[in-house]
């Protein structure tokens, strides 16, 4: 890679927070969809606990 | 012929449909953008006004288009939900609310490091970027709406009805820079005629809005699997759904 490639013609201060700033979006989109689903598992096997119990 | 429309209601099949599809989607939206990325990165041509700053849209636009997209997705599954009282249909819109609001910000905070070199500012009340903004508005108060009641079916109807009204801002965000003076350039690709790009720059562009469109779908899935999963914890499939 040239330095002419990461000096992006003089705008690397704005090129770059930009990609990176849609990256730690499209991650965190990941990250809190899966952490959302985990914790829907775990409240449903939960609740199918208690139910087994009450039962 | 519409038996696949009428298994969408059916929580079960969709929570099925979402498992399947999550890691396709997610699989084809990484090479997507990574092939986008490459060669918008490295290959495309500088612009012969803007350079290299014009880059910027290979996030940009598909960020913005899809908070528009995003949006009307939220709005017909909310009236879906409302008119036939599809459970399936809160699911989608609580599900895609949350995603929506992301590429909203996505799109206001890339512009607005685009429009430091290209105008001499941050930001201008402007009417393309105050339209976004009251979009990302509309998104966050969506949400707080439907977390604002203790009764979940409440909740859902009232976010849901704010949802079809806030409709009437997408039109305003898409033919803002049509019907107002704007510092904002004109429709590249979303408009009627061909592109104003060549082959080399609209391409990679192409493949980050496809990329950012099957990420949305990944996106999508995950979360609607777990609205479902919370909204019928109670039910006798979930004990088979959340063994796999």
């Amino acid at each position: 890679m040239t330095s002419g490639f990461w000096s992006m013609g003089g705008y690397a201060r704005y090129v770059w927070p930009c990609f990176g700033f849609a990256g730690l979006v499209l991650g965190w989109n990941l990250w809190a969809a899966r952490r959302l689903l985990m914790g829907a598992r775990m409240r449903a096997a939960r609740a199918l606990a208690m139910a087994g119990d009450a039962r | 012929m519409w038996t696949w429309f009428y298994k969408l209601a059916s929580p079960p099949y969709v929570y099925g449909v979402a498992a399947a599809l999550m890691p396709w989607l997610l699989g084809t939206a990484a090479l997507a953008m990574v092939y986008g990325l490459i060669a918008g990165l490295a290959f495309a041509p500088p612009d012969y006004q803007q350079g290299d700053a014009f880059r910027m849209i290979y996030v940009h636009v598909p960020a913005a288009i899809m908070s528009l997209s995003v949006y009307m997705v939220m709005a017909t599954a909310s009236a879906v939900a409302l008119i036939w009282r599809i459970k399936v249909g809160h699911a989608v819109a609580a599900a895609s609310a949350p995603i929506g609001a992301s590429f909203a910000l996505l799109a206001l905070v890339t512009g607005s490091l685009w429009g430091r070199p290209m105008w001499g500012t941050y930001w201008a009340w402007d009417p393309r970027l105050t339209s976004e903004l009251i979009l990302l508005f509309i998104y966050v108060g969506v949400m707080s709406l439907r977390s604002a009641f203790e009764d979940h079916a409440r909740g859902d109807r009232a976010a849901a009805l704010l949802a079809v009204v806030g409709v009437v801002n997408v039109p305003i965000v898409h033919f803002s820079v049509v019907w107002w003076n704007s510092l904002h350039q004109g429709a590249t690709i979303v408009k009627l005629g061909a592109p104003s790009m060549p082959g080399s720059m609209l391409w990679p562009l192409l493949s980050m809005w496809l990329g950012f469109m099957l990420f949305y779908g990944a996106v999508l899935c995950t979360r609607v699997q777990a609205e479902v999963l919370n909204r019928e914890r109670q039910a006798a499939w979930v004990r088979e759904a959340i063994k796999s």
